[in-house]
């Protein structure tokens, strides 16, 4: 793929560095002159000083022709703009920005760049994950982050214990997936009753995980 | 009208002034120092923070504000904190300053007015030069000028 990148901090340094070997045909972009320079002695001409959002040097650069630019930059307004010019004045199909601050992330998505990174957001869910009091643990993400899969293992004070699957009250947008005990794996039947150990698996609107704790928790 | 403004430079500080005693003004600025060039008649709010930031729009009164005016010195900050305010606020008028024509071009189409300083500079001159600039606007930027200066 013929991708450029913009921002030459230590995140778009590593990423061109590994696109590169993975054999893609890449551009760095940096605006500031003495760290271009720098970049240069290391990587060679794939580096370009420039401005990513001045239009007439992304035409140089031949923007228009290539599958994907990554706005890689320490600013979530130039990371912005970066994207939406690339889109709005060349056409880019696909775009990639990071974003700093993840309350960006929904703005980013409305404005029509709905493929972004946050590097903040990704350590604060893991530190939520490491501290996930009552055995509720996120296993995987789906849908870009809007779905989850948890994994919530039934301790001996849980109120569930004893219960049937058919009394729970889940929050909306949540369904228990399967039950696992010791190794078998159960198809969730209403009137399956739950014990003590049991790891239920559960899909939920990640934004609703929080309100599993309180069906789940202790008497 | 309630009307937030973003970045006190010298338009955004001057801006303020000429609204502020009809208006309930809020101007946002990243260091408090910038609030000097209000000078002592501004009677609006003045707020300390990043005008991309949803928290600090929010402290300033964005929503259900009437106008919102970007003249930071960034032109990307202008437009992504014109677009927060167009897009999630909903403010109705949203003003902003663009030094960059291509830019100004682009974002002219979201439903935000973009006032590009450089390219109105640049086609003044040359209308002078060339004998073609309008009176009723060289009257209307002396009014504008005047204003300005018996404000500060």
């Amino acid at each position: 793929m013929n991708i450029i990148v913009v921002g030459g901090g230590n995140v778009g340094y590593y990423l061109v560095k590994d696109l590169k070997a993975a054999g893609h045909s890449v551009i760095l972009m940096e605006k500031d002159r003495q760290r271009a320079a720098r970049l240069y002695e290391d990587l060679g001409d794939l580096v370009r000083q420039g401005d990513g959002c001045e239009s007439r040097t992304m035409q140089d650069l031949g923007v228009g022709q290539c599958d994907l630019v990554v706005a890689a930059t320490g600013e979530d307004e130039d990371n912005l703009i970066v994207c939406q010019m690339a889109r709005e004045c060349f056409g880019v199909k696909r775009t990639i920005a990071r974003v700093n601050s993840p309350a960006n992330e929904a703005l980013f998505s409305e404005l029509g760049i709905t493929t972004t990174v946050s590097s903040t957001r990704i350590i604060f869910n893991l530190i939520e994950q490491e501290i996930e009091t009552d055995h509720i643990v996120p296993l995987a993400a789906l849908a870009r982050g809007n779905l989850e899969v948890v994994s919530v293992e039934l301790s001996d004070h849980s109120k569930m214990v004893g219960r049937s699957v058919g009394e729970i009250t889940l929050p909306a947008d949540a369904h228990i997936v399967a039950i696992l005990r010791g190794d078998k794996g159960m198809l969730p039947s209403p009137k399956a009753i739950l014990q003590a150990g049991d790891v239920v698996l559960t899909l939920v609107k990640t934004d609703r995980e929080s309100e599993l704790h309180h069906v789940f928790e202790g008497h | 009208m309630r009307i937030v403004i973003i970045g006190c430079g010298r338009v955004g500080s001057t801006v303020a002034r000429l609204l502020s005693p009809t208006h309930d003004v809020t101007i946002v600025d990243r260091t408090s120092d910038s609030f000097r060039r209000l000078g002592t008649s501004f009677k609006g709010k003045r707020l300390v923070g990043p005008a991309t930031d949803m928290d600090v729009l929010r402290k300033a009164g964005v929503e259900g504000a009437d106008a919102f005016i970007a003249v930071t010195d960034g032109d990307n900050r202008n437009i992504m904190a014109s677009q927060m305010a167009k897009r999630v606020f909903n403010v109705p008028t949203v003003l902003t300053r663009v030094y960059d024509p291509v830019r100004a071009s682009v974002f002219q189409k979201h439903g935000i007015h973009v006032l590009c300083t450089t390219s109105m500079a640049a086609g003044f001159f040359r209308d002078i030069i060339e004998g073609n600039a309008c009176d009723t606007f060289a009257e209307q930027l002396q009014a504008y000028l005047d204003a300005s200066v018996q404000k500060a």
